[in-house]
């Protein structure tokens, strides 16, 4: 086809930005080649696996189904928005580090975005509930059940609960 | 990248409608999970889009003018779940959504989307057909409400006009009173999967609980498209609940249903599944309406 083009502005990360993007581009393509945010990974590429998921709006969403163009108006949430002003990493970012969720690491922005959707409804979930919420991330390294520590370790520490594993 | 020949953008219904007129060739995208997959895939490279996504008036469950339950086309999986009109009068809508493929995608699929692909594993679609939806599909002539049995012509093909497309998914009142249902999902997974069955069925019992008025059943999978099973129905209307009753009208399903080999599983392990679906699924309603399995 000959090149399509659309002004997007959307807020990516709290900043409010505009940039022309190819009518083509999936959200993952935008977040990468123009805002340079490369914790949104390149997966499977087909909604599957969860590595490049970012939080739109509040909600999880995988980025490599989601068209640029419809960022519209919308606010965009990736893993490099979590970082406090000083660069200081969040609870949740922390609980991976300690939990030795992380291996190789690629599934590691994805897992998080979905954490921080999760934790946000203050809500305590049991153990089938919070795995049923992380069932959209595939890792192939880690067997899963340090990132599920990790989850529950913060969503304990954030409701003030001792955690009863 | 995807390999998209163009891509046009309504903002509004009769924006879409216009747009469907002006490039006849071109394809429907809303959520995109099905449509942006099998682009990916080849399946629909090189194709036109028409994107509805943006169009939030298709959004949100409401209750319409008649009292039927209405949902927009464009209401996501999750929304539909955390609905509480929809959880107040179709609840088992809600958590038969609830199993599809895995949070994300329950964010990005949408109603519209999940019945105008025209599959039977839709994990909607035997709740729809169960509880008597009707579509709404508006076109350049104005709207038009199919039931959701003729909706679906056959495998991947639905009646949808080259000027139309769908607006809203309506559970009337006459199917939601005093209805309660339950969706069971046989999958090899529990999450990341598309159903090798699916069984909604649902009751109305009398007042005193003691006889079934009205019961439906559906399967998705168990055919090209999507089925009711009137066999089925017709051993429970009237009947009062008991084991034995679930028992016979479970049987009754295999007179219904017409499922085919494939690689997730045989005809045979499907009927022997249905079977055992449509009892439990059937005790589970009586339970919910507040009856008890004598
Ligand atoms: C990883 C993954 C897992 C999945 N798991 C499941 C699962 O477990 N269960 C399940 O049921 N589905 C599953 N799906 C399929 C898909 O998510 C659903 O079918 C979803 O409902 C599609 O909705 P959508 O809005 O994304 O549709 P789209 O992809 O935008 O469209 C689907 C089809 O419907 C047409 N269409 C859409 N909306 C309209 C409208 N309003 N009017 C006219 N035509 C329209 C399009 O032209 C297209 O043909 C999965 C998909 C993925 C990628
Ligand atoms: S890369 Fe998007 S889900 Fe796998
Ligand atoms: S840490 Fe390697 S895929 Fe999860």
């Amino acid at each position: 086809m000959s090149a399509q083009y659309k002004l997007v502005h959307c807020t990516v990360n709290g900043k409010a930005v505009e940039k022309m993007v190819d009518v083509r581009a999936s959200l993952t393509d935008m977040l990468r080649n123009e805002y340079h945010l490369t914790s949104v990974k390149k997966g499977c590429e087909v909604g599957e696996c969860g590595a490049c998921n970012v939080l739109i709006d509040g909600e999880a969403f995988n980025s490599c189904i989601y068209l640029a163009v419809w960022a519209e108006g919308k606010s965009i949430q990736t893993l490099e928005g979590l970082l406090s002003p000083e660069g200081e990493l969040s609870d949740i970012q922390q609980a991976f580090v300690d939990e030795t969720a992380i291996q190789c690491g690629f599934c590691t922005p994805g897992f998080i975005m979905t954490a921080v959707e999760i934790l946000n409804t203050n809500k305590l979930y049991t153990d089938e509930e919070l795995r049923k919420l992380l069932s959209g991330h595939l890792c192939r390294c880690t067997g899963y059940e340090n990132i599920f520590r990790a989850v529950k370790k913060t969503m304990y520490r954030r409701q003030g609960k001792t955690i009863d594993f | 990248m995807y390999d998209m020949k163009a891509l046009y953008e309504a903002q509004s219904v009769e924006d879409a409608i216009r747009l469907r007129v002006e490039h006849p060739e071109a394809q429907i995208i809303a959520g995109g999970s099905d449509v942006l997959v099998q682009m990916r895939e080849g399946r629909r490279a090189g194709k036109e889009l028409i994107s509805i996504y943006m169009i939030d008036a298709l959004r949100g469950v409401t209750m319409d003018a008649e009292e039927n339950l209405r949902i927009g086309s464009l209401t996501s999986f999750s929304h539909i779940t955390r609905d509480p009109l929809i959880q107040k009068y179709c609840n088992v809508l809600g958590e038969a959504v609830d199993q599809v493929g895995s949070p994300q995608i329950r964010n990005i699929g949408t109603i519209g989307g999940n019945t105008c692909n025209g599959v039977t594993s839709a994990d909607s679609a035997s709740t729809l057909h169960a509880w008597e939806a009707i579509v709404e599909l508006t076109g350049k002539d104005g709207v038009r409400r199919v039931p959701i049995k003729d909706f679906y012509i056959k495998a991947g093909q639905v009646d949808i006009k080259p000027d139309e497309i769908q607006t809203a998914i309506l559970i009337p009142k006459a199917s939601y009173e005093n209805t309660f249902g339950h969706y069971i999902k046989y999958g090899l997974r529990n999450a990341m999967e598309i159903a090798t069955l699916g069984c909604s069925v649902n009751v109305r019992l009398s007042a005193d609980k003691k006889t079934i008025e009205r019961c439906r059943i559906a399967y998705g999978v168990a055919g090209p498209v999507p089925m009711r099973c009137p066999s089925a129905e017709a051993v429970a209307n009237g009947a009062q609940p008991s084991k034995e009753l679930s028992e016979k009208f479970a049987r009754a399903v295999i007179d219904d249903i017409n499922p085919r080999d494939s690689w997730r599983a045989s005809k045979a392990f499907r009927q022997h599944i249905a079977v055992e679906m449509a009892k439990r699924a059937l005790t589970r309603a009586v339970e919910l309406a507040g009856g008890e399995m004598a």
